[in-house]
């Protein structure tokens, strides 16, 4: 079978009920182009949310609608090209970060981003994926990581953690209530999310541990749209959690693997878990309602929150990371759309990954820093290590002077001493 | 045959056919887009479906927040195509009638003067939007052959039906057969265009609160 008839079988085989309903509800009003961002900084068309889809909308048409069927048998309606699916590439993937800030848009009430993420299903399958998720998906299955982290690197911040925290962190504890899993990019680059846990979990007395075999949540599988590999990466979570025995699995700083651990992951693996999912940020909000959290001090510095998409918008974690803002940061300003109708960092979805989206990602960071200037503030905070670096990229880029801090390690440096 | 004949035909068994195809039309989208369902989560829900599915469906019909010219120009322009053309063909006293007759029940008539507004409004804003639809760069790209179609059988019983009450253009017979006509085209191409979002939108909308009400994201 070619690799065309195996991305066109995909594709037939993702369309269900609520994408039938969606493609025969779109009266091509054009309003969801008004909801994303790669549109609005463009003024391009192409990038409408609904446009992405089109190849898709043919196939639903030509096997699920009687006229289309028809029409196809007849000849009269062209068949989806390997050449189409090409060109249709950079916009699944390059130019949708599944923010789904269009699904909250679309008057008919289309869940565009459930159909984005799909799609993607049938792009892989017929081979036409980006070349820079390809490799960073690659790595996660043969390396065990997209950024090439590894088991040796995680012992090693964890002996700097436990030498500078005088604290153990433990590891392969059976029994324990959580299970911490981190994200690739906190364990390669913001790795002060390990002591930043260790002291708060620490204060708290929660009982906790981290997995040899199972300590990474960033989910690329997710992210090119293959569920295959996107279960399989799953799979070393939760054998790890239930060889522990943990009742919990901690859902680290990352959009994505929170909506594939949290939200895909039982679907991905055919079963439900055996052990629950709950976000950090969820984690410490419930710590602090049940006053085994306290901090010290406040951060006088005007700071915002930045909502990550998966984690709000598509995620519900909405009230929790601002209770613990409000617990050390007396200046927090909200910024315009701030929550469930916040604008992407841009690099969702896989886009950071791919080289070849770069410019485009930071073309429409526009969007970014147009909210940060209505609000003037000196330090976002988000809880989303992609986000953070995007932020910090985006920034960068506009010469922009803010501070960009992980929420995690905002609170841990606000910890009240006698628990220091 | 001549003109009575074809009146009687099209407003007897022709309105019947067409409006049959319309009801199983409809029926059947409606059931084979039920009938493809989806896999139940097995994720654990943090809230319900039901409410804020329910919620969705009649929230999606207010106004949405920060939209461009564009956007604001097709959501007040939609409204107002909507809204005329559903006062004119629900409270129109002619079309209560025949709804009376098929129902077996009816209800009070709008004046005549308030469905002549709501007429024209609506006409008006439907060569709006189809204007619109040419201009704008982001509905040129998405519309295709059916959009301009579908506009075309929902905007003939509309105009024919605003002739037919001033009496514009033709004879009686000749404007009444005409707006029969038109309706009967409608009717039978609504169940296979993007008409059929007039009930498909309720089903759509409800899937997307459901989605987001089972992850407990409050919308
Ligand atoms: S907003 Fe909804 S109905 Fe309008 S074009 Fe986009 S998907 Fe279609
Ligand atoms: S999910 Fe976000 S980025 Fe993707 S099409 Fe929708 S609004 Fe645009």
């Amino acid at each position: 079978m070619s690799k065309l008839q195996r991305g066109i079988n995909s594709f037939i085989e993702q369309i269900d009920g609520p994408i039938a309903t969606f493609f025969t509800s779109c009266v091509h009003c054009g309003l969801c182009a008004d909801a994303c961002l790669f549109y609005t900084e463009t003024q391009d068309p192409k990038y409408t949310p609904i446009h992405k889809l089109l190849p898709l909308r043919r196939i639903w048409q030509q096997e699920y609608t009687f006229w289309g069927k028809l029409m196809f048998r007849l000849g009269l309606s062209k068949p989806v090209t390997d050449a189409e699916l090409a060109a249709w590439e950079p916009l699944v993937y390059d130019s949708c970060t599944l923010c789904g800030r269009c699904s909250l848009a679309c008057p008919v009430g289309n869940d565009i981003v459930y159909m984005v993420r799909k799609m993607r299903e049938g792009m892989v399958a017929s081979g036409h994926a980006p070349e820079g998720l390809k490799g960073a998906t690659q790595r996660a299955i043969g390396l065990g990581s997209p950024m090439g982290v590894n088991l040796n690197t995680v012992m090693t911040h964890i002996r700097n953690t436990e030498k500078e925290t005088g604290l153990s962190v433990p590891l392969d504890k059976e029994g324990a209530d959580y299970m911490m899993v981190l994200s690739s990019a906190e364990i390669a680059e913001y790795s002060e999310v390990f002591s930043a846990v260790t002291r708060i979990f620490h204060q708290a007395g929660v009982s906790w541990t981290m997995a040899s075999d199972g300590f990474e949540g960033t989910n690329s599988g997710i992210q090119i749209g293959s569920s295959d590999l996107a279960a399989e990466l799953l799979w070393r979570i939760v054998r790890a959690a239930e060889r522990l025995k943990v009742k919990y699995v901690i859902s680290p700083e990352c959009g994505h693997a929170y909506t594939a651990l949290r939200w895909e992951g039982p679907n991905l693996i055919g079963r439900p878990y055996n052990f629950q999912v709950i976000h950090i940020t969820e984690l410490l909000d419930q710590l602090r309602s049940e006053g085994r959290l306290r901090t010290e001090g406040l951060d006088e510095t005007r700071m915002t929150f930045h909502d990550p998409c998966q984690m709000v918008r598509r995620g519900g974690v909405v009230e929790q990371p601002r209770n613990l803002l409000h617990m050390v940061a007396p200046n927090f300003v909200e910024m315009p759309d701030s929550g469930i109708q916040n604008w992407c960092c841009g690099g969702g979805g896989g886009v950071s990954a791919n080289e070849r989206a770069e410019p485009l990602r930071l073309k429409v960071f526009s969007r970014k820093k147009a909210q940060l200037d209505a609000i003037g503030v000196d330090t976002i905070v988000t809880a989303c290590s992609n986000c953070r670096s995007m932020l910090l990229d985006g920034l960068e880029h506009n010469n922009m002077s803010v501070n960009v801090v992980g929420l995690t390690e905002l609170i841990a440096e606000h910890l009240a001493p006698a628990a220091k | 045959m001549n003109p009575q004949e074809l009146l009687y035909w099209v407003r007897g068994t022709g309105l019947q056919i067409s409006a049959a195809i319309f009801v199983f039309g409809m029926i059947y989208r409606m059931l084979h887009l039920a009938l493809l369902g989806r896999k139940k989560s097995l994720a654990a829900p943090r809230g319900s479906e039901w409410g804020p599915g329910l919620r969705t469906m009649w929230r999606r019909s207010l106004v949405m927040p920060e939209l461009s010219a564009n956007g604001r120009f097709t959501i007040i322009t939609g409204y107002v195509f909507h809204f005329g053309f559903l006062i004119t063909l629900f409270f129109l006293s002619q079309h209560i009638d025949l709804l009376r007759a098929v129902l077996g029940f009816g209800w009070p008539a709008l004046p005549r003067s308030v469905i002549d507004i709501a007429a024209i409004l609506s006409i008006a804003a439907m060569i709006a939007l189809l204007v619109h639809r040419i201009i704008d760069p982001v509905k040129r790209l998405l519309s295709d052959f059916q959009d301009y179609l579908s506009w075309m059988v929902t905007f003939l019983p509309l105009l024919t039906g605003f002739m037919l009450l001033r009496g514009i253009g033709f004879g009686y017979i000749t404007l009444l057969t005409l707006h029969l006509l038109s309706v009967e085209l409608l009717l039978i191409v609504a169940p296979f265009t993007k008409l059929a979002h007039m009930f498909s939108l309720f089903s759509a909308r409800w899937y997307n609160g459901a989605f987001a009400g089972f992850k407990g994201v409050k919308a």
